[in-house]
């Protein structure tokens, strides 16, 4: 016996090419007897009852379902038939062409079948750009930085909601499954899974790695302000979740600025839940730097830590003046960099100062030992970041230059996706210049993996030509630097 | 499915990127499967409003509710009754487009529309009278919208004119609106003369009747009403967008109540006429889409949190606005004069700034939302096919969805872009796209002409900041 379905969809209407294209489909799966469907047009309800199908008046607007099968199950497998022809006919009419050049779509919402959305627009414009990408199924990467607290709460808040992952905002670095977002170093695949609250330390960390042969699984960006008070760690626990399933990542590495007590215990707690072994780096006064932190990773993996590399001679280098110069891309190595130089020379000014009456603004000359971070949020207003566009720093250095002040400069370089293609070209002139008027030592951190496309080993004999010093670790550029500030001093 | 929707799966990973396109170029060069976003900033001045409407964590939903009942509406014709029963109007009260207006600020065309009616009414004996009574006070006027009817051009509605009244049975929501006149020299276009009251007397006296038993005698039959929503969907297939084109829609209306009328008992002298008259005016059925659009809109009002529009309308000096989320209030800026081709000699500098209720049609995403269904339509820009098409395509960026019924079939039957959203049109500063009749700027001249326009930013940023402030406070 068999078993029958007739079902009447009032107001559906299609058009009836559309509908034998869907009969047949029906029809064809096994175990179908008589499928149509069709609009209720006296002609359509004839054919259905000649069929032998029982209606109940229909309309000719009513879209008519008339299923016969072997059994219910039948039934069910060919309802599951039709909607999915239905869904098939309305993706082709979303993907159709033809009839004049497709305009790109206008927002992150009407990007179709994407699962990430990228973020670069100037701050103001962010946030809702990224809560329709939320809301249209894709998790966000948020590389703009000015964007309320709020804002990234309320953005974090809604993902949760529909287990998405917001990265930022302010992310400059994300690796997922090996494809490098925004400011990213090319790696290998491998056993390290990072969750950093900061761009350039995970790049750092993640370039150390590369040089020991080691690759990543992930890096999932958070966005400085994750383990704020504020947010509460928001991204950073959807991550430890997403990196604790993975089956790539092994073990999972925290980078981030110390955070408030209950933010720091809530992270804690959650990777001792983890059944893989979980490295902070966490950075700062009285924390290890990130080439140590690195260094723990090796450890925690098994790995022979190697002698990070240097390029040029330390030798003849000789403070031309008093005061250390920092003149940064990177955020958090340029506050690693001064969390290191503090504790040998006390005051370091800075537009990141490390002490509230440290600060200084930094379009002000340098004053005593100054640090400034061109990456930071009030210096990319209206402008790119320091990492695509060099003309500001550039500038900076040829001022310390003429700073009878300045006995040393410290710099870093960073390779990778999104950023300069050649900065060591763009720096060479200045560094020449330092060199030749004031024979002032410029140190170099130089953050890139062996596979960046830049060419690591290209950057390097280039900047070490115009006559710099470089090094792979930003913590061995500075302890050079310091070792010739302390030995050189005023002529 | 893993944490993320399987996001850190190998392979998986698809990017929308919007802003530098350097980082563009980098997941390009990784060979990442990629879309990228013709950003621009939002309109200047929303961005606070615009932000605060976006962290409405009520309006993603509340969007979704209201297309899901624009969807669901349906429309029959229920009735034809004249204007004082079915609206309750008394002699001395009228109903216009667009959003209320005085006589002082009232444009040529909806002056010679009220003048038009005082006299079809007999208010008045000559527009001298009319004027008098009407700068006066002695006849009040009210937005056709305020009673949940349309009405086209000036709109003007008069106590005795014979109105659709149409049925959406999903809501148990009635709508409606006056018999279409023709084209040229008629009274929503603002004309007024002896042989514009007189084609009025006689819709009253022969017409209205005539509908009325026909589609009596249709609701009575076996067939049941007639389903305009049913048509407006066919006739999206068949060529006509529902605004500027209703050549097919007319047919199959006449198609519909033909064979009632000629079973009616009416004198045959007054069937031919009524059914040459109908025939001979392809926008006839424009007066059945309105209020159909209309059923289809009212689902979608009072959502608290949505941001999907619910009346675009206007009355020749003002383009109102209203929006689901927050109730009957009217954004206003200034109405903006169409361009298109113009009848016989007027020009531009003869037409009068946008007028009618009709774009109730695109804010039920037909009319300029469905162009891409009516081709012919792009001549009244001088315009090619792809434009027609590409107007569509920019429709689907401010809508919050699509209207599966209203397949569109150069589009491979993809539904007309349903439900602008408020939000959408100040992200991406891209306006509703309307067709549009032209009518004379002075009172008494009638059409001039057809063409395209927008409203103007002005009732969107009026909407993004009331919505701003009708949502929950944060930050």
């Amino acid at each position: 016996m068999s078993e029958v379905h007739i079902e009447f969809r009032s107001g559906a209407y299609r058009d009836s090419v559309s509908l034998l294209e869907v009969s047949r489909a029906v029809a064809q799966t096994p175990g179908v007897e008589d499928a149509i469907i069709a609009m209720g047009t006296p002609l359509n309800v004839d054919l259905m009852r000649e069929l032998g199908f029982v209606l109940d008046n229909p309309s000719p607007n009513d879209l008519i379902i008339a299923i016969r099968a072997s059994d219910q199950a039948t039934i069910a497998t060919a309802l599951s038939a039709l909607a999915a022809e239905f869904v098939s006919m309305d993706d082709r009419a979303k993907a159709a062409g033809g009839g004049g050049e497709v305009a790109p779509p206008r927002s992150v919402g009407r990007s179709h079948g994407s699962n990430l959305a990228l973020i670069s627009v100037p701050g103001s414009g962010a946030f809702a750009e990224a809560m329709d990408a939320i809301e249209s199924g894709q998790s966000v990467m948020i590389f703009s930085d000015n964007v309320a607290v709020w804002q990234e709460i309320a953005l974090k808040d809604r993902a949760a909601e529909e287990d998405l992952l917001v990265m930022g905002p302010d992310c400059g670095t994300a690796v997922i499954g090996g494809v490098g977002l925004g400011f990213a170093n090319i790696v290998r695949p491998g056993p390290v899974g990072i969750i950093a609250a900061s761009g350039t330390g995970a790049q750092h960390v993640i370039a150390l790695l590369d040089l020991a042969g080691v690759g990543i699984s992930h890096c999932i960006g958070v966005g400085g302000r994750d383990l704020s008070r504020e947010v509460m760690a928001r991204s950073t626990m959807g991550a430890f979740d997403a990196l604790a399933e993975d089956e790539q990542t092994e073990v999972i590495v925290l980078i981030s600025k110390p955070s408030a007590p209950e933010v720091a215990k809530l992270v804690r707690e959650r990777a001792k839940a983890i059944a893989k072994p979980v490295v902070f780096a966490l950075l700062g006064e009285g924390s290890p730097d990130l080439t140590n932190a690195t260094e723990e990773i090796l450890r925690t993996i098994g790995v022979t830590q190697p002698i990070w590399r240097s390029w040029g001679d330390e030798g003849p280098m000789r403070a031309a003046g008093k005061y250390l110069r920092g003149l940064y891309s990177g955020g958090t190595i340029c506050d690693e960099a001064m969390v290191i130089a503090a504790k040998e020379l006390g005051t370091i000014y800075s537009n990141i100062p490390l002490r509230q009456e440290w600060d200084l603004d930094p379009f002000v000359p340098s004053k005593e030992h100054t640090f400034i971070d061109f990456g930071d949020d009030a210096m990319t207003v209206g402008r790119a970041h320091p990492m695509i566009d060099p003309t500001l720093r550039i500038e900076r250095l040829r001022r310390e230059i003429a700073d009878p002040d300045c006995g040393v400069i410290i710099l870093d370089v960073v390779l990778g996706h999104g950023a300069d293609s050649d900065p060591a070209t763009a720096l060479a002139p200045a560094i020449k210049e330092a060199i030749s008027k004031r024979k002032i030592p410029v140190i170099i951190s130089l953050i890139g993996s062996s596979g960046d496309p830049q060419g690591l080993e290209r950057q390097a004999k280039l900047l070490i030509e115009a006559g710099a010093y470089v090094t792979v670790s930003n913590a061995a550029a500075v302890r050079t630097a310091l070792s010739l500030v302390r030995t050189g001093g005023a002529s | 499915m893993s944490k993320f929707h399987g996001l850190l799966q190998n392979d998986n990973l698809k990017v929308t990127t919007a802003g530098v396109p350097l980082l563009a170029d980098s997941l390009a060069n990784q060979q990442v499967p990629l879309t990228r976003i013709d950003w621009r900033p939002a309109v200047p001045g929303s961005q606070t409003s615009l932000d605060r409407v976006m962290a409405d964590g009520r309006r993603s939903e509340a969007n979704s509710i209201a297309l899901a009942r624009m969807l669901a509406a349906g429309a029959q014709l229920v009735d034809v009754r004249q204007a004082k029963d079915a609206l309750g109007l008394d002699s001395r009260t009228f109903l216009h487009a667009g959003p209320p207006i005085t006589w002082e600020r009232a444009s040529g065309p909806m002056r010679g529309a009220l003048l038009g009616g005082a006299i079809f009414e007999g208010i008045a004996d000559n527009p001298e009278g009319a004027e008098k009574i009407l700068s006066s006070g002695g006849v009040a006027w009210e937005p056709c919208h305020h009673r949940d009817a349309v009405g086209p051009m000036a709109g003007v509605v008069t106590p005795s004119m014979w109105m659709f009244e149409l049925l959406d049975p999903s809501t148990g929501n009635r709508s409606w609106c006056s018999l279409n006149e023709g084209l040229g020299k008629v009274l929503r276009y603002g004309a007024y003369s002896d042989e514009v009251i007189d084609r009025l007397r006689w819709m009253t006296k022969v017409l209205g009747p005539l509908l009325k038993i026909a589609v009596e005698r249709r609701s009575a039959s076996a067939a049941g009403p007639v389903d305009i929503h049913a048509i407006l969907a066919q006739m999206i297939q068949m060529g006509d967008e529902g605004h500027n084109r209703n050549r097919a829609g007319t047919l199959m209306l006449i198609r519909d109540l033909l064979p009632e009328m000629i079973e009616s008992g009416a004198a045959t002298s007054d069937l031919a006429t009524a059914t040459r008259f109908i025939g001979g005016n392809d926008h006839f059925f424009l007066n059945l889409v309105m209020p159909a659009c209309k059923l289809q809109t009212m689902a979608a009002r009072d959502i608290p949190g949505s941001s999907v529009v619910t009346v675009m309308a206007r009355n020749g000096t003002d383009f109102g606005i209203q929006v689901s989320g927050t109730g009957r209030t009217w954004y206003t800026g200034p109405a903006q004069t169409p361009v298109g081709l113009f009848l016989g000699s007027y020009s531009e500098a003869d037409a009068n700034p946008d007028i009618g209720d009709s774009a109730i049609t695109e804010t039920a995403g037909v009319g300029g939302f469905s162009m891409a269904a009516a081709p012919a339509i792009v001549r009244f820009i001088g315009g090619t096919v792809p434009d027609a098409l590409a107007a569509t395509r920019r429709m689907y960026e401010i809508t919050v969805g699509e209207n599966v019924n209203f397949g569109i079939p150069v589009l491979e039957f993809r539904g007309a872009p349903t439900g602008i959203d408020v939000t959408r049109v100040i992200r991406t500063g891209i306006l509703p796209q309307i067709n549009t009749g032209m009518a004379g700027r002075l009172a008494g001249v009638g059409q001039v002409g057809a063409g395209l326009v927008n409203p103007p930013m002005e009732c969107f940023e009026g909407a993004i900041a009331g919505l701003a402030e009708a949502a929950p406070q944060v930050g």
